[in-house]
């Protein structure tokens, strides 16, 4: 018998058995879940990639057919990998500078900085329909304020949301309004960086822009690096901002009646997860829906992937 | 004013050591100044746009129509007529519990599974975080056919919110992750006293583990009320076919696409939705911000 070949004594199995099993009840509704909302729809995304289905005739295999027409019969697929590039380099880069300068900003601030936290930080709980309808109307070429004011001084009034070369800058804009998440942990940050260093590096006569680059980039890098990764996640699934804005710019919404193709104006705010719907629930065409589902996925993870590579910021043990 | 401190208060100083002095002053009160202005700036950024929203929704429907900055008549019955608009009270209810019910089952069902990920040790357990992590960074698009053909053919779900409800029955990957980060700084001695003294492994956790960890514990459930408040996309999918479904961010939208042009009535209707979320970060601002911290900054 193996038990008494074992050099563990059989007291310690049990426990061990007894925690085996705690452990596994603590777990249990995550592994349902993590199985069943996860793994379970992921691998049928997999599958109905391969499979002709419109949800009402039941699906037939259809091989690469659905691959194929994405990848080459299907312009719009690449004018929303395109866009997705141009929010990553522009949309993510102003948003970590910017936060960077605000949280900067912030922590030198000596009056009245519980005012000013929260002025900068209100925007970002402003729920996003909320907000994008708040900035479709700021920014409306008829009436919007901001266009009143840019005529009174002067300077040129951009179409915004209803010009194609205006409206990733829009809602560009909009999301350096909600920049107060990435204030936070930049001020927090900011705050832990020694205080003898700057002390030190004074000393050394160091000047301003010297400081900051000698004492706190290094400092702050991690949290950088951090705010770029899951910047460039969370633009990955940049959807409700985007078909908000085009629904109300172009003046499409009828609630469920009416249909909106997204991406007004001309496809410049068409994105990959707006692509799955509108193949999927708009055209009930969902294996090419699936298509795109599977290649935001690859990118996706590829992205966490390096998150979780970098085991000491985010995955730290106790 | 912290800025006294740094100014010496000198007077009969002599020579070189007072001009030094002054400078030194002139020099903290320039930064001073340079700072606030910057600060100033900022704000008007951020908050401009709160007022110019505010200002067009008490606007009278004829002047909402022009690009006038001020109202000349303050028509406060704008709010009254949104709230009054059929379905808006619906759409406030579903939110609510939505919102709500679906903050309670999260945090009953993440909390479990973020103590076993952080204070328990077992084989696997940096992949199952791993898990966590690639479940939490997961577009909702990349799984939400199958999802769909799910609810809407199996279980004919769809017209309702369940089938954004019964997931959070078990567990959602951000809540666990933002706990788990949470619970490892409570120190393991705390949890080996309750066990010597014959606590089982979920008395500790309520009793022992569940109060220090309150300021987590309301952290997450705040972003999980944000979270459903805010969400867009699931009411879309699930709850599009049924207008006694909706909640108020899918409705707001529709909302302006009945007074198309009424950008004061449309206004008064954003307000009312960003209200809730601002009143309620104001009563629960500081463990707000400790979550947000959290997310970011550990290790």
């Amino acid at each position: 018998m193996a038990l008494v070949t074992s050099p563990v004594p059989p007291a310690l199995r049990a426990k061990r058995r007894r925690e085996r099993v705690r452990t596994l009840a603590f777990l249990s509704p995550w592994l349902v879940g993590f199985g069943f909302f996860f793994l379970y729809p992921l691998v049928s995304t997999v599958y109905f990639s391969f499979m002709s289905y419109d949800g009402f005739l039941p699906p037939s295999f259809s091989g690469l057919q659905n691959w194929d027409f994405v990848f080459t019969k299907y312009p719009p697929f690449w004018t929303g990998l395109a866009n997705t590039l141009w929010l990553v380099v522009v949309m993510v880069g102003l948003r970590v500078v910017f936060g960077l300068g605000i949280g900067m900003l912030i922590t030198k601030v000596k009056t009245g900085a519980g005012f000013f936290r929260t002025a900068f930080y209100l925007p970002y709980l402003a729920p996003p329909v909320a907000a994008t309808m708040a900035f479709a109307f700021l920014l409306n070429p008829g009436t919007g304020p901001v266009n009143h004011l840019l005529g009174e001084l002067g300077l040129p009034q951009p179409g915004w949301f209803n010009d194609p070369s205006w409206s990733k800058p829009a809602l560009t804009l909009l999301a350096m309004w909600g920049i107060g998440d990435l204030m936070v942990i930049f001020m927090a940050a900011l705050l832990d960086v020694p205080r003898e260093q700057y002390e030190a590096a004074e000393l050394d006569g160091a000047s301003a822009f010297q400081r900051f680059r000698y004492v706190t980039l290094p400092n702050i890098s991690p949290i950088v690096m951090f705010a770029v990764v899951t910047g460039v996640i969370q633009t990955m699934q940049y959807y409700t901002q985007a078909i908000v804005a085009g629904k109300v710019a172009s003046g499409v919404i009828g609630g469920s009646g009416q249909q909106f193709d997204p991406g007004y104006p001309s496809g410049s705010t068409w994105t990959l997860p707006q692509m799955v719907y509108n193949l999927g629930f708009q055209h009930y065409d969902y294996g090419s829906a699936c298509v795109v589902a599977v290649v935001l996925f690859a990118l996706s993870m590829a992205f966490t992937s390096l998150l979780l590579r970098r085991r000491s910021g985010f995955l730290a043990e106790d | 004013m912290t800025l006294a401190p740094a100014l010496p208060r000198e007077a009969a100083a002599p020579g070189s050591a007072a001009g030094a002095a002054r400078t030194a002053r002139r020099r903290a009160a320039l930064h001073w100044v340079a700072v606030h202005a910057l600060a100033i700036a900022a704000a008007l950024f951020f908050v401009l746009p709160f007022v110019f929203v505010f200002l067009t929704s008490v606007m009278t429907d004829h002047q909402a129509l022009t690009s006038d900055l001020w109202p000349t008549h303050w028509q406060w019955s704008n709010f009254a007529k949104v709230w009054n608009t059929p379905g808006f009270l619906t759409w406030w209810r579903n939110t609510l519990l939505y919102a709500a019910g679906g903050t309670a089952l999260t945090v009953a069902s993440s909390l479990p599974v973020a103590y076993a990920l952080a204070k328990f040790r077992f084989r696997g357990r940096n992949l199952a975080l791993m898990a966590v992590v690639s479940m939490m960074m997961l577009p909702p698009q990349v799984t939400i056919i199958p999802m769909y053909l799910f609810w809407a053919k199996q279980l004919h779900l769809t017209g309702s919110l369940w089938p954004l409800v019964i997931p959070m029955v078990f567990g959602d990957a951000f809540s666990i992750f933002l706990l788990r980060q949470f619970l490892l700084t409570i120190p393991r001695e705390n949890i080996e006293a309750a066990r010597i003294d014959g606590c089982g492994e979920l008395r500790t956790l309520l009793r022992v583990v569940l109060p220090m960890a309150k300021p987590a514990v309301a952290a997450v459930a705040l972003f999980q009320f944000f979270y459903c408040w805010n969400d867009y996309f699931g009411p879309q999918i699930y709850a599009s076919e049924n207008p006694g479904a909706w909640t108020l961010s899918y409705g707001l939208e529709s909302f302006k696409g009945a007074h198309h042009t009424n950008w004061n009535l449309t206004m008064a209707a954003t307000l009312l939705v960003m209200a809730p979320v601002i009143v309620l970060f104001f009563f629960a601002q500081r463990a707000f911000v400790e979550g947000v911290t959290l997310t970011g900054v550990k290790g």
